[in-house]
């Protein structure tokens, strides 16, 4: 059954996948993240603070599926990506595991209790679990951008030399990490311009004014930094597109504006890092004329323009390594096996849109927006 | 026994990690299906008492659920993290029912248990009624996917190595599927996970029945939990899944282990039901066997013979000395990937590969190894057979109790008649013991399948990322720390809300705080 599909289709099916989870993850969870890093500025009061916190209450457990589904995704359809960037972002994945531990139960705790101080704490905890993931996964894709250091051995052993924590923190990755960062609070603020009504409502729209013009700022910079700073990787010898999954296999260099040699193949790749910078503008704009549900869906399209610049500059690479760039994992040499992604495929096709499906079904449930009223009336069926 | 290097750290990681985050999982699996229960009774007859039973152990039921989410992620992230190795060896297989279990259940799960929480005045009363079912529907596939990768770690069906990727790659889904020891896991599981429940439920019934407090829901609570959890205790122990035991090789020793049955005996094999097994002289002292009971338990025969430990070491050694030729292979295969005559005789002795890396933890090369690592070797496919007697013995015990507890709450439940101290004294006093019982039983299962992490595929020591003990341990510690204060706050508000009760969780206003700044 499996050669219905040819496997360098299946790689690109899968590679499009990739790209369609983490957008799915970064628009979805992106701004339960980024309500909970401006919990502290947009809300101040407990009342305003369970505004905002409600806002997202019933639908953020459905969105964190996103990152589960990301991950256990990547396992099954990229295991040398799963291996290796699980590993090497070792401590820096544990800050975000811990952090995003914080979440459900700081959602679920913090009204158990009436006591000020209990809540204040739990507050801290909610503006750590959305600030930490947001910072963190971005800094991870400008050192992928960069490549990371590590080798593979005969057996497939992925071993790093280098690349802790504070490697990871080097000034690209921290611009990536903060165009992440102000692109979800933006995106975050976008959701509580449309569901929440007070003053919440109004820090969260001063924030729109400010966030997307920097987030587009930061963004444009990052991509100077990487047309002119940042050498990119490419293929030194034509790839297997449909041979085994084994990275040792190929041949590849660092070479200076490589991550820009897509756009000249095919301009109009050059679509992704336009609407990354165009989308966030059109929010902008549409925000601060008070139409917040098309300003959150240009949001949106924002994100998935400036995760798609990431993915289609670095294609067909998908981790590089800088230490031996010949051991880079790519589309064509870190995938599953044609089988396993053939399968894949099948379950995704079955449910995703059956998830879409009564994810707007629940979304359409929950319509309407959130006031202080409504939470000082309803302190027993809220968050 | 305990090294610092980065295995035994984050086997003790995972592990730790792993016991926690099943402290939540079996409640959630028996609460949702008890709520669901619950409602559809309102939802037939119109009594609002049982609504309110919903919405007050869903309040629980809520608590609980967040703690088994966050800990959840742990457990998916750690296989990138600390087994690395693992993941690009197996991820071919076993990330597909992972990534399943998000895609079809997980999605469920928690797209619907806000709407469980938050809708109960925006959906009308069946469509409410439809969400809380769909949740309990959620979280069981759930259950159903990861063991499903569960069991395949425990016999690996549906793969084969490819020697130019390096790794085990899927050759059928649908075996992978219906691995008769996943389907053995799963019902065994989701039936623990609902005695945990009724366990619960009758418990804290209990506690409000000798207080003398909320008598209509308690007594309710009390015949709901009853009935369910005598159908699920039976459940767990008449399915239990040592039926599983039978299919291979290392679930054979593993068997074997539990029983501490160090020779082959004619079938069917008694039950050891004491004994101190002795791992030096590897014997046992002091034994009481039940003629007969563990081969009609085991087999579900009167003539398969149940193999011993001393004869599954010595198949093991033979298992090495073919996964030699085969390891021997693979490396002329590396030098020369044309070289034909070396694929033949790998694709020949490929499933003992596993065998010979078991090696790898005396020597860099096993082909170089002499007799005596060679017995070694094989000794080591012994699991600790002192812990597995015991564990399993304790769990099968309390399997039994809770049979007789519910079977005695079920009596009682048909009379309306729950007024005897020392029962509900009993009743509330066995709160713990579920817990106790599913994560003996996940010892049994996890430590039993030790050295391997795919049995008979990949030893456990290899599976380990490229790590330092640093790292490890800074992991480590956090968790501990991490979990522990998790675990006080959880316990803390679990016990205040039951203390509070249904009148004053549920009352509207509960919980509110004058409107002052929160900081």
């Amino acid at each position: 059954m499996h050669t219905l599909i040819d496997y360098e289709i299946l790689r690109l099916i899968w590679w499009l996948f990739l790209g369609v989870l983490l957008i799915g993850f970064a628009v979805m969870d992106g701004f339960d993240l980024g309500v909970a890093a401006l919990l502290p500025f947009v809300a101040r009061t407990d009342v305003e603070r369970r505004v905002a916190i409600n806002s997202i209450g019933p639908v953020w457990e459905g969105n964190q599926v996103w990152l589960i589904l990301g991950a256990g995704a990547i396992f099954a359809a990229w295991p040398a990506i799963y291996a290796a960037a699980f590993s090497g972002f070792y401590i820096a994945l544990f800050l975000v595991l811990a952090t995003l531990i914080l979440r459900p139960v700081g959602f679920e705790f913090r009204n158990k209790l009436a006591n000020p101080r209990w809540r204040a704490f739990w507050d801290w905890a909610l503006f750590a679990s959305g600030l930490v993931p947001s910072l963190v996964f971005g800094v991870a894709f400008g050192n992928l951008l960069q490549g990371v250091p590590f080798r593979i051995d005969g057996a497939l052993r992925v071993a790093y030399e280098g690349g802790g924590l504070f490697e990871l923190l080097n000034p690209f990755g921290l611009l990536a990490g903060l165009v992440s960062l102000v692109m979800l609070t933006t995106h975050g603020a976008l959701y509580l311009a449309l569901k929440t009504e007070g003053r919440v409502r109004d820090r969260a729209r001063a924030y729109v004014r400010v966030g997307a013009p920097v987030m587009v700022a930061l963004f444009a910079l990052a991509g100077l930094w990487v047309a002119f700073g940042i050498p990119g990787y490419a293929l030194t010898k034509a790839a297997v597109m449909d041979g085994p999954s084994n990275p040792l296999f190929k041949e590849a260099a660092r070479q200076p504006g490589a991550w820009l040699a897509n756009y000249t193949a095919y301009p109009w790749m050059v679509a992704a890092p336009a609407v990354g910078l165009l989308a966030p503008l059109a929010a902008w704009r549409l925000s601060a004329r008070d139409r917040p549900g098309t300003a959150f869906i240009a949001s949106g399209l924002g994100i998935a323009g400036v995760i798609g610049t990431a993915g289609v500059s670095m294609f067909p690479f998908l981790m590089p390594s800088n230490l031996d760039p010949s051991a880079s994992l790519t589309v064509w040499d870190a995938s599953s096996s044609q089988n396993t992604l053939f399968v894949m495929l099948v379950a995704t096709l079955i449910f995703l849109p059956i998830v879409l499906a009564y994810t707007g079904f629940v979304f359409r449930t929950l319509r309407g927006t959130i006031s202080p009223a409504d939470v000082e009336r309803q302190t027993n069926s809220l968050y | 026994m305990l090294d610092f290097d980065p295995v035994s750290l984050s086997r003790l990681q995972f592990g730790m990690t792993a016991l926690y985050h099943f402290l939540f999982v079996p409640l959630t699996l028996g609460l949702s299906f008890l709520l669901a229960i619950m409602e559809s009774v309102y939802v037939m007859t119109g009594r609002p008492i049982w609504r309110d039973m919903t919405k007050f152990w869903g309040k629980l039921f809520g608590i609980n659920f967040a703690m088994g989410v966050a800990t959840g992620i742990t457990m998916e992230f750690q296989f990138g993290t600390n087994w690395a190795y693992y993941s690009h060896y197996v991820g071919d297989i076993f990330g597909a029912p992972l990534a399943i279990e998000g895609l079809m259940a997980f999605f469920l799960e928690s797209s619907f248990v806000g709407l469980f929480f938050f809708g109960w005045n925006r959906l009308s009363k069946t469509g409410h009624l439809a969400v809380t079912w769909l949740v309990a529907i959620g979280s069981n596939l759930s259950a159903l996917w990861i063991l499903i990768a569960n069991g395949w770690m425990q016999n690996p069906v549906g793969a084969v190595f490819n020697p130019d990727t390096m790794r085990m790659e899927l050759t059928s889904f649908w075996e992978l599927m219906f691995n008769p020891v996943a389907q053995a896991k799963f019902v065994h599981t989701v039936s623990a996970g609902y005695v945990t429940g009724s366990v619960f439920m009758l418990s804290v019934s209990a506690y409000y029945l000798l207080k003398g407090r909320h008598l209509a829901f308690a007594k309710r609570s009390m015949i709901v939990a009853s009935a369910f959890g005598l159908a699920s205790a039976l459940s767990v122990v008449v399915l239990g899944d040592e039926s599983g035991y039978s299919v291979s090789e290392h679930q054979k020793m593993k068997l074997a282990a539990i029983e501490a049955m160090w020779e082959t005996e004619e079938a069917p094999a008694g039950f050891t039901l004491f004994a101190i097994p002795d791992v030096q002289n590897r014997t046992n002292h002091e034994e009481v066997k039940v003629p007969w009971a563990l081969g009609l338990i085991a087999t579900r025969s009167t003539d398969t013979v149940l193999p011993g430990i001393d004869d599954l070491v010595v198949k093991a050694e033979e298992r090495i000395r073919d996964g030699l030729i085969a390891y021997d292979a693979l490396e002329r295969l590396r030098a020369n990937r044309a070289d034909a005559e070396a694929r033949a005789t790998l694709a020949a002795h490929a499933d003992n590969l596993g065998h010979a890396l078991l090696l790898k933890r005396y020597l860099a090369d096993p082909r170089k190894a002499d007799d005596a690592t060679i017995a070694k070797a094989a000794r080591d496919t012994v699991p600790g057979v002192g812990p597995l007697f015991w564990s399993f013995r304790v769990m099968v015990a309390l399997g039994f109790f809770f049979i007789g507890l519910f079977a005695v709450a079920f009596w009682r439940s048909c009379r309306r008649n729950f007024d005897h101290p020392l029962f509900l004294k009993i009743c509330l006093w066995s709160m713990p013991l579920p817990w106790l019982a599913a994560e003996l039983g996940w010892f049994v299962a996890e430590y039993g399948r030790q050295p391997w992490s795919i049995d008979g595929v990949l030893p456990t020591f290899l599976g380990v990322s490229s790590v330092s003990s640093g790292q490890v341990l800074f992991t480590l510690t956090g968790f501990v720390l991490f979990y522990s204060s998790l675990a006080v706050v959880d316990v803390v508000l679990m016990r205040k809300y039951v203390r509070m009760g249904p009148s004053e969780a549920l009352r509207p206003g509960h919980g509110a705080v004058s409107p002052t700044p929160a900081e």
